[in-house]
């Protein structure tokens, strides 16, 4: 029968609840979904650069140690620490969120865009070491200042083909860096909201959404750190 | 006594004098719709209705089709005589060029999916809105930008290194704009990943209640199918066209030979990414035709399970093939077997889908309007274009017809003749439902039979100079090949000619069309039973299914209680 | 923390990870670290990478079911990130048979 349906009675929702969702379960399922789902594209991102990545450090192993062998260790490991550092006071802002503490919510996600920023600081002065040593790809590159395992020199090859590893090298951190650079504002407005009580147990699925693109980044760079500072030279 | 009510003129009203004529005397007024609940340029830039966005995307896509027309006139007209001798070489790769990434980029990815797909499946699964409606304007925003980066590129020079950019000659040696081009392309693939993603949490959640997975229209189907591309397949052109930029301005050398760079990693990944996307531009129509072979036969679909089912299998084999681009490439011959194999394969639910729709037009009542003229062209030319795919899927005769107007005819028969007839057919069966107004039958079945030949003049004799060996993007040719290219571009004109028709009469019917009721057609489903054009909210209260989709035959026939 | 489970207003992902939890994968994530460093300065031929590769997953692992609460989510958070990887892997299988296939197999001339 088509008969239409009577007019729900007026039932008082969440402040929050837009006016397409039904729920607030739906709208927070939805919108977890989404970032997941948005999460998938990113995958897909990086992962058509650690593609070509992969296959330049099968085919050009030498060059890619070489390279790899000039990356500062102790600032890259520095930043990792970092990184995950910043996940956990992410995840605890998340955890804050929706245990209704706004105060905590806040001074965890301010620590969060800190040691974003602490991250964001190292990688500077690792590109200002990059820049400092021509190697930058593009007409300044030079290898000189990379050498083999034994502290040689390296053949013709080897130096051409470093090169590549740069170009990837600044392709993937740039990109990660990128990311950051997004995701700290967007944390930053987090924060804004928290202060003014905008998140509570009923309602905290931004914050939430946020820290799932946050750890995403993270993870990002969980890959990148091994594959690009810890190449190890074959003996 | 004389009473007159509002507006009946003096004489009518005094006792003795002549009747009041039979007319309303009070201003009828149009019910509330999403078309005139509010006015102004603002109500339009800024609005969240799914519905006013795909008319943003319709009038859109429409600009970027008739600029992509344009490149396609020229070319054709190049094409009249053997030489060369109305635009130079590097006019003619730019007109090429542009022509593809116009056409692929900007008017077929988005078409059905942000025009249709947005307007109906809200409306289709019993949802008010997009599970994101903000997202879903910025998508068209992020459209916008993209198409005028790309359209500073074409106005500033062009952009000569054909739609695929292969390098080196993208990154290296062409000194057009390709980084502007590329940049273009990147953004509006985000415009394309946040539509996907918005119809597949659309698609999972907000479902009305009563509406399982099995009883979904196969439009939706389609789209979820489409969007599973668009999410998984986009990222990885959008980050291969970076790092062209990147090469090409910054010198960030990945694919530069001179530092051990390969130009045919480029090609896989561009290749990963571009099969997929033939899907993304095919899927959603293969949903329009399902919803119009029901429609337009009033009778159940056949093998329904079958058809949703392989939509999503032609999604997920569609991103195993794209080697089948590569053959000549010099990629390994063992891996090219592979490729050719799962590209064999891929044609199997194709296949299914077209069985599945004759088998639905048999014994129903069929009516040959114009959307019904649409599907069955659709049909037999998407048939054509699927079976020459074959041929060029088997590696011995691919290596002799690739890079041929054989392969130009064989795209253009599923792209044209499949996808854009399926948007057309779309586009007349749920114009009551979008603007309200019945376009005129007649001059829509005139519209499609000339879109029909035009586009067989235009294309069949492709397949012949490709088998004879013309070579694609030449704009010089052997003097024994030009009957068949001046038979090519006749057909041209033709079809131009057939897609301006639509365009003029659905304009005049958005004012002077017959107003339209809520099922025109007497079809099945849920966008059926709300008003043409429907109000902002699509629907009053929860609409609840309980009856399985194209539910013909039974009494009440509706799906919603 | 309130169990909602027969609520059905309750919203889905209520599960709250005690903050015991966090310090834990905390504390695992930096061990990692630690360990995938040190691995590195050890010579174990062509275990290097896999190994390597393997801490990586296992990191991301940790992060992806607990920080990012995945373990406590609906399946279908799952196979969308399932289907990411999937496809990946096969951009990486099809890319790396063509350009790296001849050094690991042994097919005959060139261009095979």
């Amino acid at each position: 029968m088509s008969s239409p349906s009577e007019t729900p009675p007026v039932v008082a929702h969440h402040p929050a609840l837009r006016h397409h969702f039904d729920t607030m379960a739906t709208q927070k399922d939805s919108s977890l979904l989404g970032m997941w789902v948005f999460i998938a594209q990113e995958i897909m991102f990086f992962g058509g650069m650690l593609a070509a990545y992969a296959i330049y450090r099968n085919i050009y192993y030498d060059a890619f140690a070489a390279g790899s062998h000039h990356l500062d260790v102790k600032l890259g490991t520095i930043n990792t620490a970092v990184l995950i550092c910043s996940s956990l006071t992410m995840a605890l802002g998340v955890h804050a969120a929706a245990l209704g503490k706004g105060k905590a919510t806040v001074l965890f996600l301010l620590l969060t865009i800190a040691l974003g920023s602490v991250f964001l600081g190292i990688k500077v002065v690792e590109y200002a070491d990059k820049f400092h040593h021509d190697l930058v790809p593009g007409p300044r590159y030079s290898a000189e200042s990379l050498h083999g395992p034994h502290g040689e020199a390296l053949t013709a090859d080897t130096a051409r083909h470093s090169e590549l590893f740069f170009a990837l090298y600044f392709g993937l951190t740039g990109l990660h860096a990128l990311h950051m650079i997004i995701g700290v504002p967007i944390i930053a407005i987090m924060a804004w909201k928290a202060g003014h009580g905008r998140f509570g147990p009923a309602y905290y699925t931004p914050v939430e959404v946020t820290g799932l693109y946050w750890h995403f980044v993270d993870i990002v760079w969980i890959f990148l750190f091994p594959l690009l500072y810890l190449i190890p030279h074959h003996a | 006594m004389s009473t007159h009510a509002g507006g009946v003129p003096e004489p009518y009203g005094r006792p003795g004098g002549p009747p009041p004529p039979e007319r309303p005397t009070l201003p009828v007024r149009e019910p509330v719709n999403y078309l005139n609940v509010s006015y102004g340029i603002k109500s339009w830039l800024l609005t969240v209705d799914h519905k006013r966005i795909a008319l943003l995307y319709l009038a859109s896509i429409t600009v970027m089709f008739a600029i992509g027309g344009i490149f396609a006139t020229l070319i054709r007209l190049e094409l009249l005589t053997p030489p060369g001798d109305m635009v130079q070489s590097e006019t003619y790769n730019k007109l090429f060029t542009m022509h593809g990434i116009v056409m692929v980029f900007f008017f077929l990815i988005p078409s059905i999916p942000a025009t249709l797909g947005n307007f109906l499946i809200p409306i289709m699964i019993g949802a008010k809105d997009l599970a994101f409606p903000r997202i879903n304007l910025l998508s068209w925003y992020i459209y916008i930008a993209g198409a005028a980066f790309t359209m500073y590129a074409m106005i500033a020079g062009g952009v000569d290194t054909g739609w695929t950019f292969y390098v080196p000659y993208s990154t290296h040696y062409s000194n057009t704009h390709v980084i502007a081009t590329g940049l273009g392309i990147f953004i509006t693939g985000f415009s394309s990943i946040l539509t996907g993603l918005n119809f597949i949490v659309t698609i999972h959640k907000m479902r009305a209640p009563g509406l399982t997975w099995w009883r979904l229209p196969l439009f939706v189907w389609a789209h979820y199918a489409t969007s599973l591309i668009m999410i998984l397949g986009t990222p990885v052109i959008a980050v291969t066209v970076l790092m062209v930029a990147l090469e090409n301005g910054l010198h960030l050398g990945i694919f530069d030979p001179a530092l051990g760079g390969d130009p045919i990693l480029f090609q896989h990944l561009f290749w990963f990414y571009s099969h997929p996307a033939v899907y993304i531009m095919i899927l959603p129509a293969m949903g329009v035709i399902s919803e119009l072979v029901q429609g337009m036969s009033r009778k159940q679909i056949f093998g329904y399970s079958f058809i949703a089912i392989s939509s999503l299998a032609i999604a997920m084999l569609g991103f195993l093939v794209w080697g089948h681009h590569m053959f000549v490439s010099g990629q390994s011959t063992y891996l090219g077997l592979v490729f050719s194999g799962i590209s064999f394969l891929v044609a199997i639910p194709s296949a299914v889908k077209v069985f599945n729709w004759t088998a639905t037009l048999y014994k129903g009542s069929i009516s040959l309007d114009t959307p019904m003229l649409y599907a069955l062209g659709f049909i037999g030319l998407f048939t054509i274009g699927g079976l020459t795919g074959l041929f060029l899927a088997s590696l011995g005769l691919d290596v002799h017809l690739t890079d041929t107007y054989f392969i130009v005819a064989h795209f253009h028969y599923i792209m044209v003749g499949g996808a854009i007839m399926g948007y057309l057919g779309g586009l007349h069966y749920w114009w009551p439902k979008i603007s309200g107004r019945l376009y005129p039958e007649a001059w829509g079945r005139v519209g499609a039979i000339i879109i029909f030949a035009g586009f067989n003049l235009t294309f069949g004799p492709q397949f012949i100079l490709g088998y004879l060996g013309m070579p694609r993007r030449y704009h010089y040719y052997p003097p024994e090949f030009q009957i068949l290219h001046v038979m090519s571009s006749a057909g041209a004109s033709i079809l131009a000619l057939g897609y301006l028709l639509p365009l003029v009469y659905f304009t005049w019917s958005m004012r002077y069309g017959p107003r339209a009721s809520a099922n025109p057609w007497d079809a099945r489903g849920l966008e059926w039973e709300i008003p043409s054009p429907p109000p902002t909210e699509n629907f009053v209260g929860q609409p609840v299914v309980t009856a399985r989709t194209y539910q013909y035959g039974s009494e009440e026939g509706t799906t919603v209680v | 923390m309130p169990e909602h489970a027969a609520d059905p207003h309750a919203e889905p992902h209520d599960h709250v990870v005690p903050v015991g939890t966090y310090i834990l994968v905390f504390l695992a994530l930096m061990v990692g670290t630690a360990v995938t460093v040190a691995a590195s300065y050890v010579d174990l031929g062509m275990w290097n990478t896999p190994v390597a590769m393997l801490i990586a997953v296992t990191k991301a692992g940790l992060v992806v079911s607990f920080f990012m609460h995945l373990k406590y989510s609906p399946r279908l958070y799952w196979i969308w990130l399932g289907a990411a990887v999937f496809f990946l892997a096969h951009l990486l299988l099809g890319t790396g048979a063509d350009l790296l296939g001849h050094l690991f197999l042994n097919l005959g001339s060139p261009g095979t």
